[in-house]
């Protein structure tokens, strides 16, 4: 049985309930009305959101508020072994859940009649890429100036080698018992994504959950700081 | 907008603690499980919940091992929502509602670890059976997903191996040897309406269900969970959520033992 | 007033043209009106989108630094005829919503539509400035020609900025505009749909400041930093022309 867990460290050297390393940006995208670029250790995902503009195909459009269009996509460079390009069923079932996610924080009814079209490119996989995708989208659709309730944040947690950990890297995804990855807007204590696979008692679980909504307070505020940064950045080199 | 008035009509009866057909909150409709409905299946299992109906049928076809599993046999789960069951859906390729359905049943039965792989393993990294678990929605009125994984369990639960011939074919005559199911995993979704939690809901429920939590349970501890539409769940919510589980997963596996 | 207005610790976070993110705090308590760009949940008054705070007197807005451009009755605005049906022109006004141009809001002539072909008015194409007569709840947009400054463009350039800077390129009773019309000697029409028309002699140079009002539009001293940059562009010319008869 491998060891992922020595002497309370994991293999990446992180604590049990510690975050990779985070880098946040927004704007990466010219052409898009909003993009964010969002990387949690070796987990990179860039987003791009379109509109609000005219919804294709017409069937979908909703008389009373936007109709929110999601595609999380894999390059297929993104892992080590090629990913076929093209949508999968673990795609459209990750967009799916991304999708309703958004939809949530969203005041859709701003814009009726509208679509809001969010694409999520996922470039390097080392686990937890839907949360990194949600994240990076989470920052485009602000940056795409479109009114959100509040920011939303996505991190996972697991349970590897008995115990329960924040934030499953690489190893850990395929060794590991316990894949949590969850969506969560800290102000209002809220979880919009839940996904689960793995055995754990109901204890371990609210562990997990509990470790998992504090590692989403901490990336809401890298998530802040990339909007801003945007802007501020931009503001020291004029002033100069 | 005929679901429009059903919506608010269900919305009403929920916020005076009453259901529309008259059930408790954490009551599930009249269940019927007919395991072998279909001779020519490996095994198959008919599931009437309440008006829902569910056929799910089971092949054991032979094949190649995934590349990074080559000691395991294979697991697949199909679901076909198909316009035979609701007007609502078109024959074509699988939708987002289709594919999250069987991606929900598979995790629920292979996270379990109920069935296992290695011993269906004939030739390691050639030769392994195949577990192919089709999920036909003949008629859709709510609760599909519970429906399917009930269907899904009873119909593995009654699967009888096939053989091997000689000159490596497969034998379906005579089956005995029952594929080995170590235990049973249940799901049960619960489903939000009004800030309301409540079980199996028909059709008509639906049309106001603004989220669902699936928990997928198995002796006192889960294994599979999915949370779908377009709401949130405080932590708070999705405990209660488990507890209202883990109870009614027990009744449920009374059922299908 | 007395100190009993304050029981509701009422507060206010918020500073005035700082950036904001949706769902920041920007104040507590019944003092604060919750205007463009907020909204107000359990007593706390938040940002809806990314923009600047704007504060007047007990009124809170954010202004957008980004987004469509959602129609507006009575915005005059740069649209591009995307098609012609029978007795009305579909619009194109650079927004998720279309514009629709009757044909009694086209023109005032009398169109015997046996004879004539509405396309002899506007066809696909054309350029037009149009006033938004009426938008619906449900943002069905209907415009109108006959507004006097309503006209079909003829040659010159459009730009596309992000409608949200609008406001800051014509400036404080189009202080800024009418700067860079002045030092370009460019006619140019702003509509509030975030389209710009140019003609004239140095359609560069004017696009050039409008591009930079859009960038630079929430930095302080935008105004200065403008006209600095319009005077150097006159110098450099002068210089050339200079060299060239000196040669």
């Amino acid at each position: 049985m491998s060891e992922l867990i020595k002497d309370g460290r994991r293999l990446d050297g992180r604590k049990l309930d510690e975050l990779r390393e985070i880098e946040a940006k927004a704007g990466v995208i010219k052409r898009a009305d909003g993009s964010g670029y969002f990387r949690l250790g070796n987990t990179i995902a860039v987003a791009a959101v379109y509109g609000p503009r005219e919804l294709h195909p017409k069937h979908l459009v909703d008389p009373v508020k936007a109709y929110v269009k999601c595609r999380y996509n894999m390059a297929p460079f993104s892992t080590t072994e090629r990913v076929k390009p093209g949508p999968s069923r673990r795609s459209t079932e990750i967009s799916k859940v991304i999708k309703e996610a958004i939809s949530s924080v969203l005041f859709l009814e701003e814009y009726p009649k509208t679509g809001i079209e969010v694409f999520i490119e996922v470039l390097q996989a080392d686990a937890s890429t839907r949360c990194v995708g949600l994240n990076a989208a989470s920052i485009a659709l602000a940056d795409a100036g479109i009114p959100m309730r509040d920011l939303i944040v996505s991190c996972s947690a697991g349970k590897i080698d008995g115990k329960v950990v924040l934030d499953i890297a690489g190893e850990e995804d395929f060794e590991g018992e316990v894949d949590l990855p969850i969506a969560y807007v800290p102000r209002e204590n809220k979880i919009y994504l839940l996904q689960m696979d793995g055995i754990i008692s109901q204890e371990d679980f609210r562990k997990a959950i509990e470790m998992a909504t504090k590692g989403c307070e901490i990336i809401y505020e890298k998530q802040k700081e990339a909007i801003k940064r945007k802007y501020e950045a931009f503001e020291e080199g004029v002033k100069k | 907008m005929i679901t429009e008035i059903d919506m608010e009509y269900v919305k009403s009866m929920i916020k005076e603690g009453k259901r529309i057909d008259g059930r408790e909150f954490e009551e599930f409709r009249n269940l019927k499980i007919e395991s072998g409905f279909v001779k020519n299946a490996e095994g198959s299992a008919l599931v009437t919940l309440g008006e829902t109906q569910v056929l799910v049928g089971v092949k054991i076809e032979l094949g190649e091992p995934f590349p990074d599993t080559p000691n395991e046999g294979v697991l697949m789960v199909n679901s076909e929502l198909g316009p035979i069951a609701s007007p609502d859906f078109e024959s074509g390729p699988p939708n987002e509602q289709s594919v999250e359905l069987a991606r929900v049943v598979d995790r629920g039965i292979r996270e379990s670890k109920c069935m296992n792989m290695e011993k269906l393993c004939i030739e390691p990294g050639e030769k392994v059976w195949m577990v192919c678990i089709d999920i036909h929605v003949l008629n859709d009125d709510g609760n599909l997903i519970d429906a399917s994984s009930i269907g899904a369990i009873a119909a593995i639960l009654n699967t009888k191996m096939p053989k091997l011939n000689e000159d490596g074919t497969i034998n379906r005559e005579n089956r005995e040897e029952k594929l080995e199911i170590s235990q049973i995993p249940v799901a049960c979704t619960l489903h939000k309406i009004e800030g309301e939690l409540i079980l199996d809901p028909d059709l008509k429920e639906e049309s106001a269900v603004e989220g669902r939590l699936t928990v997928t349970t198995i002796d006192g501890q889960l294994c599979a969970m999915q949370k779908g539409g377009i709401c949130g769940f405080t932590p708070e919510e999705v405990y209660k959520a488990i507890d209202i589980s883990l109870k009614k997963g027990s009744e449920l596996r009374k059922k299908l033992e | 007033m007395t100190n009993e207005n304050k029981e509701d610790n009422s507060q206010l976070m918020a500073e005035e043209k700082k950036i904001v993110v949706p769902g920041e705090l920007l104040a507590k308590g019944i003092e604060f009106l919750p205007g463009y760009g907020t909204f107000k949940e359990n007593g706390e008054i938040r940002s809806k989108i990314l923009g600047l705070v704007k504060l007047k007197e007990h009124l809170i807005s954010v202004v957008p630094l980004s987004g469509a451009y959602i129609p507006i009755t009575g915005d005059g605005v740069i649209g591009i005829v995307s098609d012609v049906q029978i007795s009305s022109w579909l619009i194109d006004i650079n927004s998720p919503y279309i514009g629709f141009l009757p044909l009694s809001e086209g023109t005032e002539d009398f169109i015997d539509l046996t004879r004539n072909d509405i396309t002899d008015y506007f066809d696909v194409g054309d350029v037009v400035y149009a006033r938004i007569n009426r938008v619906t709840k449900r943002k069905d947009v209907q415009l109108s020609m006959k507004d006097r400054m309503c006209r079909k463009l003829y040659g010159g350039d459009i730009l596309r900025i992000t409608p949200a800077k609008v406001p800051r390129l014509i400036g404080r009773s189009g202080s800024m505009i009418e700067m860079i019309k002045k030092r370009t000697g460019c006619h140019i029409i702003v509509g509030q749909n975030g389209l710009v028309w140019i003609k004239g002699e140095k359609e560069t140079l004017a696009a050039k400041a409008v591009l930079m009002v859009e960038k630079e539009s929430h930095i302080e001293g935008l105004t200065d930093r403008i006209e600095k940059m319009l005077n150097e562009s006159a110098t450099v010319k002068t210089e050339e022309t200079n060299e060239e008869v000196i040669q």
